[in-house]
């Protein structure tokens, strides 16, 4: 008998099962949890690669963004790292933000990536054609627009497929972004300066007519990045009150929990999918814009630069909540810095940031799981015996 | 006729590395996980199996180069699919979303491989120095009787072995799929995974081994551009994530199905590569006719270079379209499953 | 704990003793102790959310018991996946039936077993040929099943089991989706099965059916294990009395129509679904303000898609439906509008249809989000308005007792009983002149059930025109005024509630034109 019941009797060890109910701070003790835990990793590898201390390590990455040149320089120039800084984090947290309501939806809009570089196309586009012609502030107006309705469009199609025939939205929009960024080789190709370097140099260098102006005139590095901050805040806030309280951000959250439920309420699911896929495609468009005329100031086929992608993470760890995509953004492009700081004193290939921006990732996604779902070990009743 | 072969040839070889990475991202999607870290995988695949190789035949003077092939395969197989193992763990143990946790494996085998890659071309003395010649000898090696038969030899017998093993392996992954009860019990779980799972199948294993599976082949495309296609040494010019998408597209392409991804991958690798045939042709047409067509600029490469995504979207499309059963997406592709949801 | 009434034919197969399994805080079976014996059909009865699923989920390895012991042949055993449970011979045919839908019938069969590496369809084909014959089945192998219809379905899920070996085999509630003919095949099978020795497990809440093809009858009530009994031993009184705890005398309050206007008509409804299938053919009727038309018939009859249509979510192959204004009497056809529309013609529509969560409520959102979910477009800001629908939430929490920690609660949090009370709550807050409501009592409490239909009832009397279908003729029969009968997805009579008798309406349900004359003659449909 007790033969049979040792080869019989087993019982699970783990016990899984959904939490339904945890509060809100515990959540967020989880994830600072997963970011720590990804720190500690970077860390570590960060000795086993360097063999420096990662404390030291980390701490001149602080140094490299808040102003290790601080001394001997002139004001502007000793905080450019932080401009830089602050600068990619609106860029990216731009992005992210016109991803929310795509992805709040449950449309899974991959392409940002193409919708940037279609944008981009646009804005350098006015800035080569019309920067003669318009003075710089209607320009700038010209190139918004232009690159608004640029990325509108690469985001129109899957929609309307999504719509009509389901068409598989993830893998529409992720060949999308490589038939932009074809497009962006050809118009390269197409507009080269100098003739036969198969690039665009800095366009509209002289006169800067199409770029975003400093605030503060005549300092080197340009002040320019207040107005993107400035305006891209704008565009969260805005985003964070249009998804909670308007009434299409309330049809985009039905839609997204339940199209049966969205259509018993009247709500009409093709031209819900439609509008939200083409304004969260027209955001990223506007971020291409961004690029183009307040960062690059030419075009190139990285000037989306995996943006694109690393935006669609920002927005999914940030639950589609623009307020917390501040912090994410800001945290991954900090990183990012740092790790290129890192790389740049040990003189290794810059792509070392990836591995750290990847280890991060792996580890606050893995942390989620903690959140929605509770462990229990059951070691009490462990094998046959009892 | 030369440029025909030429273009042939071309895309057999492009079209190869694609279909590796198409194969193990097929078997991968059959099991109902959509992994979009394929150009990571392969990325981590090919720089694997070069360094590898790379420290075997540096650190041994008599090395012998069958071995060294061994060691860069084993390799590439071995690092793919640990990368697999990680976007397993994160998506099917921890439920992460598996867009999310793909595109960040893209991210960070990129970093990876390119890092490793520049210290290694650090190690080696400066960019192209990595030599890996007796390794990647054996991935090009082609039979030299067969090679030199005029026209056929050059269309069929002139590639390196693995160029044939993919299509080995398009054909008996396809027969598993269909014909044998793991592919049954596959097809099962990517469709429906909880009928999968009260038919006594281990949904959790399946979906682990596919998808480490499944990397490790795309993984050998990655080790494949590495040896054969740029001969055994490192370029950090973003080919692989490209050709990595690609394998993305050529799963659709193919209607998730792995013969039809043979010709499917060779017809984008000869779409990728027309732009360079077009203006002998363009010449020829010129030349023949009394035509006058226009060079091609090379701003119009890019525009037949696009020619791939277009026709795929247009498969999709399609697809969606006509609706038939068979040829849909396996059914709960990016749908994780946990078996006491209530 | 022992069963009071001990047969002597069949030897245990199977004894479950003391389990428990909970979902969070919800106690699905509370030490829930079942045997089942060889060569018996035993009848598992109990209401909608008694446990009765749960119990036997644990049998086949979906779920895994908190506490308690299940032994097979008298040893102990651990099944922890269905694989655990196909080894100790231990089958379960699935409500939702568990295929996959681009495999064929061999495939499905021999899904997980594994038994050559290179599949065999030819001698998969040879089994399943002789099971059909031993049985009375009839199953084509090479079909697939998404071109199966439902009881094909249901055939190749037992055909299935029985494949495997299974001699204890489960069906949870298979007759809900059968015609009456189909139920008697199906019965005819499982006697055969039991001559042939195997233990066959019937999960069901028809008494008549637990009458007609059972042995034994265990009860379970909330979880609890309230005891066994023999059939010829027992009658529908008693079992029901077990079943929901005291004697149903049902007596829900039925004031006479006062005054009743004509609403609402429909003429010659025919509708299509998405898989070309015909759901309604040819369906004409009229409620009336200030009664209760109550639908009847068996479950997928077409009451969701006659509710549906009407609501302005399906598309109207032929046919019209007309609204009658209440004072004016003016006529609107409401064909081809969607529920837009007939919000905008100040249509005073209120709809609680059959899934709740999935098409009745947003499950992730607050009671108060989801009271605007019909009128979240009033006022003409973009922004939502968010103060009334706060107060009409607090209005609804008091008025029908809803138990929520608070208004921002998602109601997926809420039991289902709350959840069901706040969807009525706020499909009868608008004041409708017309009330549609789709099973509006499934799996809800017997208490939760009086207010339900207290509710309807109250709007009756306001002058709303009622349409109410139902699953439990006995509450059709008491609540309603007028009973239309739905048969194959046409209308097989329209009846007086007061008057007619379950036997009457039973007939209906089951045979199309007892009463009508023969109807119009069938369109063929293209796809």
């Amino acid at each position: 008998m007790s033969n049979i019941r040792k080869s019989l009797v087993r019982e699970p060890i783990i016990h899984i099962s959904r939490r339904t109910d945890i509060p809100r701070w515990h959540g967020w003790l989880i994830r600072c949890g997963g970011v720590l835990a990804g720190l500690l990793l970077s860390g570590l590898i960060i000795f086993l690669f360097f063999k420096v201390n990662p404390i030291s390590a980390y701490g001149s990455m602080i140094n490299g963004v808040f102003g290790e040149k601080w001394a001997g320089k002139t004001f502007y120039d000793g905080f450019a790292y932080s401009f830089a800084w602050i600068r990619d984090t609106m860029i990216l947290l731009l992005i992210a933000v016109g991803l929310a309501p795509a992805f709040k939806m449950r449309f899974w809009n991959i392409g940002a990536e193409g919708q940037i570089l279609v944008g981009a196309i646009a804005a350098a586009a006015c800035m080569i054609f019309l920067g003669a012609r318009v003075p710089s502030g209607l320009l700038l107006v010209i190139m918004a627009v232009a690159a608004v309705a640029a990325g509108a469009v690469w985001g129109l199609l899957p929609a309307l497929a999504k719509s009509f025939w389901k068409t598989n939205e993830t893998l529409f929009t992720l060949m999308m972004n490589y038939i932009a960024l074809l497009l962006m080789e050809f118009f390269v190709a197409k507009w080269e300066d100098p003739p036969g370097s198969n690039s665009i140099s800095i366009i509209n260098r002289v006169d800067k007519t199409g770029w975003i102006p400093p605030v503060i005139e005549g300092e080197t590095f340009g002040t320019s990045f207040l107005v993107i901050t400035v305006l891209v805040l704008i565009f969260t806030t805005l985003m964070y009150v249009y998804l909670k309280h308007s009434k299409q951000g309330y049809e985009i959250a039905v839609v997204g929990e339940s199209e049966n439920t969205a259509r018993y309420s009247g709500i009409s699911v093709k031209k819900v999918v439609v509008r939200s896929m083409t304004l969260s495609s027209a955001i990223c468009g506007l971020a291409g814009f961004f690029i183009v005329a307040g960062r690059d100031h030419t075009i190139s086929d990285t000037t989306a630069g995996g943006r694109g992608f690393t935006a669609i993470i920002v927005a999914w760890l940030a639950k589609f909540n623009p307020f917390v995509m501040i912090l994410i953004a800001a945290f991954l492009t900090f990183m990012d810095y740092g790790a290129k700081n890192i790389a740049t004193r040990f003189n290794v290939p810059n792509d070392f940031s990836q591995i750290i921006t990847g280890i991060l990732l792996f580890c606050i996604l893995g942390c989620e799981f903690f959140i929605n779902y509770s462990v229990k070990l059951d070691f009490g009743r462990k094998g046959g015996k009892e | 006729m030369d440029q025909l072969i030429s273009l042939f040839t071309t895309a057999v070889t492009f079209g190869t590395v694609i279909m590796y990475g198409a194969m193990g991202e097929i078997l991968t999607e059959k099991s109902g996980n959509l992994n979009l870290g394929v150009p990571g995988i392969m990325y981590i695949g090919g720089i694997a199996g070069l360094i590898g190789s790379f420290f075997y035949e540096n650190g041994n003077p008599n090395a012998i180069p069958f071995v060294g092939m061994l060691i860069a395969l084993v390799c590439a197989f071995a690092a793919a699919a640990l990368a697999g193992l990680l976007y397993s763990f994160l998506t099917i143990t921890l439920r992460a979303n598996q867009n999310v946790t793909g595109l960040t494996l893209t991210i960070f085998g990129a970093g990876f491989a390119n890092y490793f890659g520049g210290s290694l071309n650090t190690m080696a003395g400066g960019v192209g120095q990595i030599s890996v010649a007796l390794t990647s000898g054996v991935f090009r090696y082609s039979v030299p009787a067969l090679k030199t038969i005029p026209v056929a030899g050059q269309l069929f017998f002139s590639y390196g072995y693995m160029v044939y093993l993919a299509i080995i392996l398009a054909i008996v992954l396809n027969w598993v799929i269909s014909r044998t009860s793991v592919g049954l019990n596959l097809r099962a779980v990517g469709e429906n995974a909880a009928t999968a799972d009260a038919a006594g199948i281990n949904v959790t294993r399946y979906k682990y081994l596919a998808t480490c599976i499944g990397a490790g082949i795309s993984g050998l495309g990655g080790l494949y551009y590495v040896m054969d296609y740029i001969k055994g040494t490192w370029a950090n010019d973003g080919n692989i994530e490209a050709l990595g998408w690609l394998a993305v597209a050529l799963v659709i392409f193919a209607t998730w199905k792995s013969v039809r991804a043979i010709w499917g991958a060779y017809l984008f690798g000869a779409l990728y590569w027309l732009y360079n045939f077009v203006p002998s042709f363009i010449e020829l047409l010129n030349n023949t006719f009394g035509w006058s067509i226009p060079p091609m600029t090379r701003a119009m490469q890019q525009i037949i270079q696009m020619l791939p995504y277009v026709v795929t979207i247009i498969v999709l499309l399609f697809v969606s379209f006509r609706k038939r059963k068979e040829d849909q997406p396996p059914a709960s592709l990016g749908i994780p499953y946990f078996r006491e949801e209530r | 704990m022992e069963s009071t009434i001990q047969f002597n034919s069949g030897a245990p197969a199977v004894q479950m003793i003391d389990i428990t399994k909970t979902f969070g805080t919800v106690v699905a079976n509370n030490k829930v102790s079942l045997e089942i014996r060889r060569g018996e059909i035993l009848s598992l009865l109990g209401e909608n959310g008694s446990g009765k699923t749960t119990l036997m989920n644990m049998l086949s390895g979906i779920y895994y018991p908190d506490s308690g012991t299940i032994m097979v042949d008298g040893r102990p055993v651990s099944i922890r996946s269905p694989k655990d449970a196909f080894d100790l011979r231990i089958g379960m045919i699935h409500q939702h039936f568990k295929l996959v839908d681009v495999l064929t019938a061999a495939e499905n069969i021999i899904l997980g077993l594994n038994e050559k590496f290179v599949l065999d369809l030819k001698n998969v084909r040879k089994t399943v040929e002789e099971i059909c014959g031993r049985y009375g089945f009839t199953v084509d192998p090479n079909k697939k099943v998404y071109n199966m219809s439902v009881s094909e379905k249901q055939t190749l899920e037992i055909v299935k089991v029985l494949y495997r070996g299974a001699d204890i085999l489960i069906l949870d509630e298979p007759t809900a989706v059968l015609t009456p003919q189909e139920t008697q095949k199906l019965f005819a099978v499982m006697r055969n099965m039991k001559e042939d020795g195997k233990s066959i497990v019937i999960i069901t809440h028809k008494l008549h059916e637990v009458m007609e093809i059972s042995d034994r009858v265990a009860v379970l009530r909330k979880g609890e294990y309230i005891g066994d009994i023999a059939t010829k031993d027992t009658d529908p009184q008693q079992l029901t009395d077990m079943m929901v705890g005291r004697a149903v005398s049902l007596n829900i309050d039925r004031p006479d129509p006062v005054n009743p206007v004509r609403r609402l008509t429909v003429t010659g409804l025919t509708v299509i679904d998405d898989d070309g299938v015909k759901k309604l053919h040819n369906v004409s009727f009229a409620a009336m303000g200030g009664e209760i038309l109550g639908v009847a018939g068996i479950s997928g009859s077409g009451q969701k898609e006659l509710l549906e249509a009407i609501a302005g979510l399906r598309i109207i192959e032929s046919g019209d439906i007309t609204y009658y204004e209440p004072h004016t009497g003016k006529a609107v056809s409401l064909l081809g509008m969607n529920p837009r529309d007939i919000k905008r013609l100040g249509v005073r529509l209120a709809f609680v249809p059959e899934d709740r969560l999935g098409m009745g409520l947003v499950g992730s959102m607050d009671l108060a989000d989801n009271m605007m979910l019909k009128s979240y477009k009033k006022g003409r800001l973009p922004l939502t308005e968010r103060k009334s629908p706060k107060q009409l939430a607090e209005k609804v929490v008091q008025d029908l007792e809803v138990v929520t920690p608070s208004i921002s609660t998602p109601v997926r949090k809420l039991s289902g009983g709350n959840v069901q009370k706040v969807l009525v709550g706020r499909e009868v807050e608008g004041d409708p002149t017309l009330l549609l409501s789709a099973y509006a009592v499934r799996g809800l409490d017997i208490n939760t059930s009086y207010t339900i239909y207290r509710l309807m009832t109250e709007q009756k009397q306001r002058g709303a025109a009622v349409v109410y279908v139902g699953e439990d003729l006995d509450v059709l029969l008491e609540l309603a005024d007028r009973i239309l009968v739905l048969c194959s997805g046409q209308v097989s009579g329209i009846v007086d509630a007061r008057t007619t008798t379950k036997e009457e309406v039973g007939l209906l349900m089951t045979h199309l034109g007892a009463m009508q004359t023969e109807p119009a003659d069938d369109k063929e449909v293209e796809a």
